[in-house]
Parts: structure tokens; C-alpha cells; sequence
């Protein structure tokens, strides 16, 4: 179908804002293609600029293989889905679904066919003849959905298409959405900057911050070997554990292994933790005492909320635990379990 | 009036709201209908002296009562014409005054949306500048522009024409900074859902725009076409001839200073069909247009 090809894209605001400072991404066809970061790290930018709603101040946007940079956006031949749905409130579910392509100058038995085939697969075809006004949540998303998915198009672009749903609508949502995606086989482009929806959808993850690309690569990857200290803080949840190193020496550290270069912030993942005294685990790693200052039971994990080695830690251990406020803990994390980032933030 | 309903709450409920009592309503229902009668006691008035002849007008006290005159009264207005006018029947009047209030109405709502629409959800150079231009004409009320405005149209030779009557009313920044206002309100991933969606600047203004300002159209329709209705001073120096007049014009030119002189039978009819169209206008596009506001869609 189609892949989209990102080169040093740049966006300048009238006002010498730069909102994207040069990101270069090349998205293989049919792949899923997720942007996460904290909001104002230039990620919707970047979509709307795929999409042809901004223009773009410098670098070029392919999509399969064309520079479309001068394009406008309903020659790109993309769909995008909004955040808060952009429904036409005036129209009937069905009228929403076929404006597109009656636009196109579409038959209209054709445009018919294809509305009535794409209900089918979103289950909307109840709602054809209903306005948006009277549906919930989450059918008007599929109808958004079912909007994007009617024009057949090379790329699907989405902007945060979750955040107004409850969260056990978007969990449904999300998986459904992937299903489609890989069903369909259109090249899609996902903004988000829930870190778990990035997790689950990315065939490809970037992680962005100002306007930037900090890390890119398979989600668990990125999750496995955090490019900087940002990426490890953003990915997964509750993030990593990051302590400052001063000197090659941590406070309160029992045992500190040896230290890859002259590292200035140890990370550890909440769940590489393990609980026990000096006898109770054993072999290379960081041992540290750590005071107790909350206990989050959740059921099948509990998350205890410490504070150590000069900073705050979180500790996850599977299912109860018998640990109470106060406590003092030794924690223990394997040497390959650690990650060590420089003082500019990167990983060494 | 209705069947004895004191009781019941306007809204309809047939119980009492919390904090109401039987007393309170009976006084709030008396303020009403002792308010309803004052304003409505002149215009069943004005009916009554219609229906009348000249002598039994001329010959206080007046009737409280209909006479027997309406027929031949109203017959002689709508279609015989009225002397102090130039012969001039009333049908012509309405006429007149119907074109043009409906000319200012849907001209202003013209003008005024399309430049709404361009000054929300366009950039062009001295957009800005575009902007303040009309809105200070807010500012500028008819009369103080009237003399220029009158000068350009005896020089294009509109006097007298129904193109000379409408025109100059028609531009209006009240209702473009409403549709502006309105427009603003349109959440911006609309417009790019429809641009997506293949739709040029027309399509989306005919296809999503209008659709969804229809109501703000059948309100403003409202109160437009009541205003060109009553217009009065710009109507008064661009007519001159009789059968050019609106029916406020020609209302006031049956008048004469001597009581003996004017036909208050025919002045009477002429007021209450003057009336009759801008009520016709209220009471039907009300309910449309409260319906609309109803189920609001957005």
C-alpha cells in the first residue's frame, strides 16, 4: 500500500516557535507507526503536518515514495481520526461516512456498497440512520473510525483517538483498533501520550520530546534499552527508577556494582526489584536500604512507594505483600538489570 | 383567553414547585394578565376603530365594541386605495414593504454570513484590518451616513426603486459578529475533518456551515425582517412617489393635521394590516427556530 517517509522535518511558527526541530522517521508499509511524548513535544504537529493541515517549514514528506510536502490534504489520500471525533453533527451516521466520498465524486450505489460494508465490520449498522449527538462515546469513535476505514485510503493517521473515552472503552478500542490495522494492512500513524496504548499498538515506537526524536525503535526494545533518561522515565508504568550518582557512589547503596563509564544516574525498572536481605538473594547487583513510605495493593501486584539511595524508588512485588509503612526494606536489582545514563541524560 | 388554567404552572407540571404556594400564583398570574391587557387593550382598540365608519370615529365617545364596518373597510383599503395617498391601495403598501423587508432580511444574512466566513476561516493580508473596518461601523449609525448614502443613490438614480430602498440598509455589522461569534465556536478539527474529508471552501460552507447555522439564520431572520418593516427615516427620503411607499411611510402621510381631513377608518385598517405580517413572522419562525434551539446540534 504505502510507506511514509519522514526527512529532517522542521516546522517554524509564525512567532519563531519551532515546534518540530528535524525529525527524520521512514515508516515501512502496512505498520503501525506510534508517536508518544508529553503534550508540546510536537507530535501532533508532526501528524497534522503527514496530513497536509500544516505546511511544513523545511525537510520533505513522502508518502509511498512521492513528496507530497505541496500537496493538499484530500490529494494525499490519507483519513485521519480526531480526538474529539469531528463528526459532522448535522449528518447521519451514514451521511458522515460517505461525505468523503461523495466529494470524491463517487457513485452513488458505490458509495452505498462501501458505507454499508465498513458498518458491517465496525457493527454500526444500526446506527446508520442515528446523528452523532445520539450516540455514546465510544460508537461515535467507531464512526470516526468507520470514516477514516470507508475511503480505502494509503494512510490512516490518528490523534490521540482514545483520550475521550473511558478507560475501559479505550482498552476494548485499543485492541480493536490493531485488529483492524493489521486486518486492513493501511500504513497508520498513531499519536498518543498514553504510554501504554504506545506499547501495545507501536509496530514501531517513537518517542519524542521537544520537538525531537529521543528514542525510535520496537516498542520493547525502547522499553528494554531506554536511549536516554527521558525515554526511561516515559516508558512504562509506573517508570523506571532513576537515582543520582555522585562521584561513582550512591547513598544508602549496601553494595553498588561496578559502573559502566562515568555514569551520573543509575536506573532500575520497578519490577526488576527484588526483596530480601543479603542471604535471601544473591549474586552481582545493587543492594540498597530502602524506607517504606506507601504500600499500593492492586491485587495481583502491590507497589510499594520508597524512598532510597537519595531519591524516591518504586518497587513492585507480585500479588500481597506484608510490608507496612516504615519499614525499613533491603532491595536488591541484578547487574543486567541496570541502567546507567551519562550526565547529559544519554544511556552509556 | 383560555379555559381557567390558574392553577396549573405554566411549565405544565400539575403539581406545585417546592417553595410555591397557592396565593403566590394567583398574584403572579393577575400581574400577568393585568400586563398582557395593557399592552394588548390599544391594538384591540385600533381593531375596533376599524370596523368602524369615519362619522362614528369622528363622534366620541368610541365604541368598546366591534361595528358592523369591517368588510366594507378593509375591501376599501386593501383594494380601492386611499385618497390622502394618491389613490394608492394598502395591497400595493404590503407589497412594497414585504419586498423590502424581506430584500434588507435576506441581504444582511447574505452579506453578512459570507463575510463572517471569510474573516473566521480564512488568512488573507489585513484580515485584522477587515474586521474593525465593519465592526466600527457598528458605530455609525443609518443617520449619520444618510446624507452621502442619499447623494450616491439619486446619482445612480435609485430613487424611487426598490434596488434604492433595500441597498443601502443591507450591510450589517450586528449580524456579521454574530455569525462570527457562532463561527469561532466551530471546533477547528471540523473544518479539518472536512478538508480530509475532500471538501473546498464552498463545499463545506454549503454542506456543514449553513446546516449548522440555521438556527442562528431563522433568529436573525426574525429580527431583521422586523427591523426593515419598521424602517422609517431612509424609506421617508428615497420615496417620492405614492406607490413607492412602505406602509409606515404611507401610515404617517394619511395623517393629516386636521382631524375632519383624514380617513381614520382607512388609517385604522392600514395599522392593523401593518401589523399582521411582522406577527405572522414571529409566530412562525418561533417555533422553528425555538425547535432549533431545542435539539441543539453541536
Amino acid at each position: 500500500m504505502a510507506t511514509v517517509d519522514l526527512k529532517d522535518v522542521r516546522k517554524v511558527y509564525a512567532g519563531g516557535v519551532e515546534a518540530v526541530k528535524g525529525v527524520s522517521i521512514a515508516i515501512p508499509d502496512k505498520a503501525l507507526c506510534v508517536l508518544v511524548g508529553p503534550s508540546g513535544c510536537g507530535k501532533s504537529t508532526l501528524l497534522r503536518m503527514i496530513a497536509g493541515l500544516e505546511t511544513i517549514s523545511a525537510g520533505t514528506c513522502s508518502i509511498d515514495g512521492k513528496v507530497v510536502n505541496a500537496v493538499g490534504p484530500t490529494e494525499r489520500d490519507i483519513a485521519m481520526v480526531f480526538q474529539n471525533y469531528a463528526l459532522y453533527p448535522h449528518m447521519k451516521v451514514y451521511d458522515n461516512m460517505a461525505y468523503g466520498l461523495r466529494n470524491r465524486g463517487m457513485p452513488k450505489d458505490e458509495v452505498d456498497k462501501r458505507v454499508r460494508t465498513t458498518a458491517k465490520t465496525l457493527e454500526l449498522e444500526h446506527l446508520l440512520e442515528r446523528r452523532p449527538r445520539e450516540l455514546s462515546g465510544g460508537q461515535r469513535q467507531r464512526v470516526a473510525m468507520g470514516r477514516a476505514i470507508v475511503r480505502n485510503p494509503k494512510v490512516f493517521l490518528f490523534d490521540e483517538p482514545l483520550s475521550n473515552l473511558d478507560a475501559k472503552l479505550r482498552g476494548q478500542m485499543r485492541v480493536e483498533i490493531k485488529s483492524l490495522q493489521r486486518q486492513l494492512g493501511v500504513t497508520s500513524v498513531y499519536v498518543t501520550h498514553d504510554q501504554l496504548e504506545a506499547m501495545t499498538l507501536a509496530d514501531v515506537l517513537v518517542v519524542m520530546n521537544g520537538g525531537l526524536v529521543e528514542q525510535l525503535g520496537a516498542p520493547l526494545d525502547i522499553y528494554e534499552k531506554p536511549a536516554s533518561t527521558f525515554v526511561a522515565s516515559f516508558i512504562g508504568a509506573p517508570p523506571m527508577n532513576l537515582l543520582p550518582l555522585r562521584g561513582g557512589q550512591l547513598v544508602d547503596a549496601v553494595t553498588l556494582p561496578e559502573i559502566a563509564g562515568n555514569a551520573a544516574t543509575i536506573g532500575f525498572r520497578p519490577e526488576d526489584c527484588e526483596v530480601g536481605a543479603d542471604g535471601a538473594v544473591s549474586g552481582d547487583g545493587l543492594r540498597l536500604m530502602a524506607r517504606v513510605e506507601g504500600v499500593e495493593p492492586v491485587g495481583a501486584e502491590s507497589f510499594l512507594y520508597c524512598a532510597a539511595g537519595g531519591g524516591k524508588i518504586v518497587v513492585r512485588v507480585a500479588g500481597r505483600t506484608e510490608v507496612l509503612v516504615g519499614d525499613q526494606l533491603p532491595i536488591f536489582a541484578r547487574r543486567e538489570k541496570l541502567h546507567f545514563f551519562g550526565s547529559d541524560g544519554k544511556r552509556v | 383567553m383560555a379555559e381557567p388554567k390558574a392553577l396549573v404552572p405554566a411549565s405544565g407540571h400539575d403539581k406545585l414547585m417546592i417553595g410555591q404556594s397557592i396565593a403566590g400564583i394567583y398574584v403572579a398570574h393577575a400581574i400577568l394578565i393585568l400586563g398582557i391587557v395593557i399592552v394588548a387593550f390599544p391594538i384591540y382598540y385600533t381593531f375596533v376603530a376599524s370596523t368602524h365608519s369615519l362619522q362614528t370615529i369622528l363622534r366620541p365617545p368610541l365604541p368598546l365594541l366591534p361595528g358592523d364596518r369591517f368588510v366594507e373597510n378593509y375591501y376599501e383599503a386593501l383594494f380601492g386605495g386611499v385618497g390622502r395617498i394618491g389613490g394608492v391601495s394598502v395591497a400595493t403598501l404590503l407589497v412594497n414593504t414585504t419586498i423590502v423587508a424581506l430584500g434588507i432580511a435576506i441581504g444582511k444574512i447574505v452579506i453578512s454570513i459570507l463575510s463572517a466566513y471569510a474573516i473566521v476561516f480564512f488568512r488573507f493580508p489585513f484580515r485584522m484590518v477587515f474586521f474593525w473596518l465593519i465592526f466600527i461601523t457598528l458605530m455609525l449609525p443609518v443617520e449619520v451616513r444618510i446624507l452621502p448614502t442619499y447623494k450616491v443613490m439619486v446619482d445612480l438614480g435609485l430613487i424611487d426603486t426598490y434596488t434604492g430602498l433595500i441597498l443601502p440598509l443591507i450591510a450589517s455589522a450586528t449580524a456579521t459578529l454574530l455569525f462570527r461569534q457562532f463561527f469561532l465556536t466551530i471546533p477547528g478539527e471540523l473544518v479539518e475533518a472536512a478538508r480530509v474529508d475532500g471538501a473546498g471552501p464552498w463545499r463545506f460552507f454549503k454542506d456543514i456551515l449553513l446546516p449548522l447555522s440555521r438556527t442562528n439564520i431563522a433568529a436573525l431572520f426574525v429580527i431583521l425582517f422586523i427591523y426593515g418593516w419598521t424602517q422609517y427615516l431612509w424609506p421617508l427620503l428615497v420615496t417620492n412617489r405614492n406607490d413607492m411607499n412602505t406602509i409606515v411611510i404611507a401610515l404617517k402621510k394619511m395623517i393629516s393635521f386636521a382631524d375632519a381631513d383624514t380617513e381614520w377608518h382607512l388609517v385604522m385598517v392600514t395599522s392593523m394590516l401593518a401589523i399582521v405580517p411582522p406577527i405572522l413572522v414571529v409566530v412562525l419562525m418561533q417555533r422553528w427556530f425555538v425547535r432549533g434551539l431545542v435539539d441543539t446540534e453541536k
